[in-house]
């Protein structure tokens, strides 16, 4: 728009923050029927201390009045909350479109109608593989079937246009095309996301995460098909690869025009960085969500210009920006070290060095991971 | 409006606009967000200018006449009628029955 030779350019000013986010996540609980090998928010267990139902309104009440456009909740699995239905109807009366991540367990016949009948509301399953065995030894047995049958009863409701929305593994990466004919067939939209060491991430990631060849396969698959294809811009470290980048604003977003609240309402600069580290506050302080977004110190250094570092010298610095702050956090790379996915090998090096000290990588916090169920020895007498 | 796909930038000028009605502005510091809740499009309005004529289109007869209301330099036309025609296309702009 050339009504503005003299401003700053767009990512500049998104760099510098937002009025309010243009991507809000909400995790609405911490409860899960799956236990997925790379949950991001290491979910299973119930946190008793979540949000009441009065409390999850208020929020939105807040976000109302921010004109927050639309909300993404994930969790764990949202539909297991028992206001699930009711939250999500509140949002939609007040403006505020939902999209929401499933595994697709809760949704039977009635419920995939009762989705298809509102309006402003999306809906993503979750999916790893095109096929059970390689979907289930990432999202547990059974787990595909489960969501197959999901999006069949959101087709047979005629739910329209849902999402299917894939974490790019080692294991799954040849399997681009086949996931793009499968939400062809259902008439649904593929969207694919990077995998980070977050969560339960931070102990799979080392053997899931993609081969730098298979790195050159997804930009090259993504320059082909991105048109189409979602990727909540979280591929743009693959963009020091070549000389055409790939579609999207390709820049961190976190605390700028990106954050997480998490099921006991505490507010992260993004989804990936569920640690003290990058905890802003609590909606539940004194000021709520608008004040951790507009004042918080954490946030507020989140959008001074940010040093280049160990990148400085580096050709691909402004195609790659160093890539993902909590890809780089949970394996041990300072902030403004590369990208532990470097495409031009500096991440490698960089992991060794961190783990070469006394300094280990930080641990997620808040694990919520069911308990290993040990077994009993019961004496026969 | 039958030449959605033009992109001839001439052709927005003499019509009668309004924002959507799914289109909801927020205003931010580079100038607006429009999101589309029909289409889920996001568009970023990048100059506080192009918001005050986005939302003074409904109050006038034309495109142009909405131009002139807001003191808009007609050497600086070209790149609304640019701006406004990309609006329409993206359909966060429609044409007013009336």
């Amino acid at each position: 728009m050339s009504a503005a030779t003299n401003a700053p350019t767009l990512v500049e000013q998104l760099k510098g923050g937002l009025d309010a986010p243009i991507c809000l996540t909400w995790e609405l609980t911490y409860a899960c029927n799956l236990e997925c090998v790379h949950c991001l928010s290491s979910s299973g267990r119930r946190d008793p201390r979540e949000l009441s139902t009065d409390e999850a309104k208020a929020v939105l009440d807040e976000l109302h009045d921010l004109q927050v456009f639309y909300i993404n909740i994930g969790g764990g699995e949202p539909m297991i909350r028992r206001d699930f239905f009711e939250l999500v109807e509140y949002s939609i009366n007040k403006g505020i479109g939902v999209k929401f991540s499933t595994n697709g367990a809760f949704i039977d016949a009635d419920k995939a109608r009762r989705l298809a009948a509102m309006d402003y509301l999306d809906i993503q399953i979750s999916l790893d593989g095109t096929d059970a065995v390689t979907n289930d030894a990432v999202r547990g047995s059974g787990s595909y079937a489960t969501a197959i049958q999901a999006m069949e009863r959101l087709r047979d409701a005629g739910f329209g246009e849902f999402k299917i929305s894939v974490v790019v593994t080692r294991h799954n990466v040849d399997q681009l095309d086949e996931f793009k004919a499968l939400a062809d067939s259902f008439g649904a939209q593929l969207r694919i996301t990077r995998l980070r060491p977050s969560g339960r991430g931070a102990d799979s990631w080392h053997d899931l995460h993609p081969t730098q060849p298979q790195q050159r396969q997804i930009y090259d698959w993504l320059l082909a098909h991105g048109d189409n294809v979602l990727t909540g811009d979280s591929f743009f470290h693959l963009n020091a690869l070549g000389d055409e980048a790939l579609p999207g604003l390709n820049m961190c977003g976190a605390g700028r025009v990106v954050c997480l609240i998490d099921p006991i309402g505490d507010v992260y600069a993004c989804p990936f960085v569920i640690h003290d580290e990058f905890k802003a506050g609590s909606v539940r302080d004194t000021g709520g969500f608008s004040s951790i977004w507009k004042h918080s110190e954490l946030f507020t250094e989140l959008r001074e210009p940010q040093s280049a570092g160990a990148c400085a010298s580096c050709g691909s610095y402004d195609a790659c920006q160093g890539g993902c702050m909590a890809a780089k956090f949970f394996v041990g790379i300072p902030l403004d070290g590369p990208d532990p996915e470097c495409v031009d090998g500096y991440g490698e090096a960089a992991m060794l060095s961190a783990s070469s000290d006394d300094v280990t990588p930080p641990k997620p916090m808040m694990d919520h991971s069911r308990l290993a169920r040990v077994p009993v020895k019961i004496s026969a007498r | 409006m039958e030449c959605a796909a033009s992109t001839d930038a001439s052709v927005v000028l003499d019509s009668s606009l309004d924002l959507h009605p799914q289109v909801a502005l927020r205003h931010e510091p580079f100038g607006a967000l429009a999101y589309h809740y029909d289409t889920r499009k996001l568009v970023f309005l990048k100059h506080p200018d192009v918001v005050r004529v986005v939302r003074s289109l409904a109050d006038h007869a034309t495109v142009a006449d909405a131009l002139a209301a807001c003191k808009i330099d007609k050497r600086r036309w070209p790149s609304f009628d640019k701006a406004l025609t990309s609006l329409y296309e993206s359909e966060m702009l429609h044409e007013r029955s009336n």
